[in-house]
């Protein structure tokens, strides 16, 4: 390979977009790396503090895109100082001043001020694509310059922020000359946003295809902006609070019966669940559900909702489904593939679902390979059974409302369950575990679960012994996290 | 275990804090964020030496996350909140407390009134959880019997029924929708006399 000109090596190299993949490319050998460096456009990096941004610069030069994680996971959960760290103005201010061609941003768990939003709006001609993921640090001043200077911006995709809201007017900052968004989301804004300047805005972007909205937009500008939009295929609803016979809901189903495209729903931030029958519309050719924030719908409007929804990939939803609606999901959801179960009342601790809704879903849903599980109790046999049902799994976290409860029905350590989970699903990659364990089952996960890369765990375990087994069994393993678990650290 | 003491592991732990902040007690008090009730105090004897022997030898992880000590108090009737549990996200943790306290705050104030009554009462709908709890405060406070409710004849056997004004302006019977429907829609409460109640379905 080495005959080949550096041009045709780097056009082979094109077809390598895996960061992975590219990763191994450059360590064949040296005129490799080169190229490779070179070429790259898309850089991750999962830490941000493990490399300095002049490196990265230096290293790759034609840099476009970057994902930059800071904070640990377990920052989600209050357990990391807030003083930590996680800053991305150095990057920025390093990329600035080296003149990248930076087009896309990808943040996560990180603090990002409105100086540095300013930064980059003003830094990046052709600056396309920010998404923030749980960020802090910024306020909706620091979005009106994103919208008031990137002229070309794609996407504003906002996930779980904690923004300051200055109830500015971000939303009119962006020019009438800017139509090129694909992408709009700002679901977790708390303030107002100036709803008019949001229809014409959404009225000029024929290329939009993903809006979610926050809870400040009301039905009837909801179904005016889909009259405008009617190629959405990702659609997240504000508010749904309304009267049934409302001249307002008929238009509403009017404009939904034009959007053919939607493939994705999600929002419901208020809503009364009564009406929810204009979407039984959409939800046939919905592959992905989110109302893990809309505690406002359960019971049998919810059932009937999910019935709909027989193309369903992608689940996530509060606990007051409970474990009949669970079943209904079973039953419905024949190509459901990941599921994610919330609590709707963490702070009570009274989960609505058992591990008879889990054992449901593994029996009906022949594709489930992703879980995630907030529940009140679980059963050792449960687990047992959930393993033999479903093999395929490749994500399992299962998190018990009480972190040490052992099995409801035996009172015995969940170490057989989650044993017999690693045993039978050979391809598990990820694992969170609760609930009463002992040794016992690490000894289970080093022996079996040979291609896990990370592992949670809370509460467990009694020796060193039990870390032992794991770090001597699971080669594959990458990220380990670990609280309140007795086990002595001397040996690491 | 005293030897450990003695060997000053604390000096050397990996954590996240800068050095020389503190030991485990006062690192939990610098968070502002643990806003999580602690209870210290009352705790099954067994259970909480066991947890704090060990607490005090496991205060790293690997992932380098600070640990924060607890109790690993789990026995009725005292549920100490444990720091970071349930693992969910802050974002989700908030947005589900801001709704939880709005809704309680809220309250769903109606004005009742009672045909021949001097004046009118208030009541919260959201203290009810149904029906048959509502129907017995309002005879209790403007003493009176509603009847028995059945679809088809409305309130049967009494001089008064229960009605409510909706979001429509609409004069409806109380009971005919699901009780969900019925605090949404609700703006008002009139208890009228049988005798004005002619066409609401009732029995007379």
């Amino acid at each position: 390979m080495n005959y080949f000109p550096d041009e045709v090596l780097e056009h082979i190299f094109d077809f390598v977009t895996s960061q992975r993949d590219r990763n191994s490319v450059s360590q064949v050998c040296k005129p490799w790396y080169k190229i490779e460096s070179s070429s790259r456009q898309k850089v991750f990096v999962g830490n941000c503090y493990a490399i300095s941004p002049e490196r990265v610069i230096e290293r790759f030069p034609g840099l476009k895109s970057i994902t930059l994680k800071g904070k640990p996971h377990f920052a989600d959960f209050n357990l990391v100082p807030p003083d930590w760290g996680g800053f991305v103005y150095p990057w920025i201010e390093a990329f600035a001043r080296n003149n990248m061609g930076l087009e896309e941003l990808k943040l996560k768990r990180m603090i990002i001020s409105d100086e540095c939003l300013e930064l980059i709006s003003r830094s990046f001609a052709n600056f396309k694509s920010l998404v923030l993921v749980s960020c802090e640090g910024f306020s909706t001043d620091g979005l009106a310059a994103i919208a008031s200077n990137c002229s070309f911006l794609r996407e504003l995709d906002l996930q779980e922020n904690d923004v300051e809201d200055h109830r500015g007017h971000w939303l009119s900052c962006f020019p009438d000359t800017c139509t090129s968004l694909v992408s709009l989301n700002f679901a977790c804004l708390k303030g107002d946003v100036n709803l008019a300047a949001l229809e014409r805005l959404v009225a000029r972007s024929p290329n939009l295809r993903s809006l979610r909205l926050n809870h400040a937009v009301p039905l009837d500008i909801l179904q005016k902006i889909l009259m405008r939009a009617p190629h959405l295929v990702d659609l997240g609803v504000g508010s749904y609070v309304h009267d049934p016979d409302s001249e307002t809901y008929n238009k509403l189903v009017t404009a939904l019966q034009k959007c053919k495209s939607v493939r994705s729903l999600s929002g419901f931030l208020e809503a009364a669940p009564q009406c929810l029958s204009a979407f039984h519309l959409i939800c046939p050719n919905l592959t992905s559900l989110n109302l893990s924030y809309a505690p406002g719908i359960h019971g049998t409007e919810l059932r009937k909702l999910i019935r709909h929804c027989r193309k369903l990939q992608r689940l996530w939803i509060l606990d007051c489904i409970g474990d009949e609606g669970l079943e209904v999901v079973a039953s419905s959801c024949k190509d459901l593939q990941e599921i994610r179960v919330f609590p709707s009342d963490p702070f009570v601790g009274n989960a609505a679902v058992t591990e008879v809704g889990l054992v449901a879903l593994s029996s009906g849903c022949p594709k489930l390979h992703s879980i995630l599980y907030f529940c009140q109790q679980m059963t050792n046999a449960a687990l047992i059974t959930v393993a033999k049902n479903r093999p395929n799994f490749t994500r399992f976290r299962l998190c018990i409302l009480d972190p040490t409860k052992p099995d409801a029905v035996t009172n015995q350590p969940l170490d057989e369950g989650f044993g017999a989970i690693v045993h039978s699903c050979k391809g598990l990659r990820r694992l969170s575990m609760s609930g009463r364990l002992t040794d016992r089952v690490f000894l289970y996960i080093g022996m079996y679960a040979e291609q896990l890369e990370m592992i949670s765990i809370a509460f467990a375990g009694d020796t060193d012994e039990g870390m032992q087994y794991l770090l001597n069994g699971c080669k594959k393993l990458r990220k380990l996290e670990i609280r309140d678990c007795p086990l002595a650290m001397q040996r690491f | 275990m005293e030897f450990e003491r003695d060997l000053h592991l604390d000096a050397t732990e990996l954590r996240l804090g800068l050095p020389g902040t503190a030991t485990k007690q006062s690192s939990e008090k610098q968070k502002p964020n643990s806003n999580l009730a602690k209870s210290n105090k009352r705790s099954l004897p067994d259970m909480n030496e066991e947890s704090a022997g060990s607490s005090r030898e496991n205060s790293r992880t690997v992932s380098s996350n600070d640990k924060k000590s607890h109790d690993q108090e789990t026995a009725p009737p005292i549920k100490a909140q444990v720091v970071g549990w349930p693992p969910i996200r802050s974002y989700r943790k908030n947005c589900l407390q801001a709704k939880k306290l709005e809704a309680e705050a809220a309250g769903l104030y109606v004005k009742v009134s009672m045909d021949g009554a001097p004046y009118l009462r208030k009541i919260d709908l959201k203290v009810y959880k149904g029906y048959p709890e509502l129907l017995k405060a309002l005879e209790e406070m403007f003493k009176f019997k509603a009847g028995k409710y059945s679809e088809r004849e409305g309130y049967n056997g009494s001089k008064h029924v229960p009605t409510y004004e909706d979001k429509d302006g609409d004069w409806m019977l109380v009971g005919d929708v699901p009780w969900d429907m019925f605090i949404s829609s609700c703006k008002r409460l009139r208890i009228m006399k049988e005798s004005e109640a002619r066409g609401l379905g009732c029995a007379v």
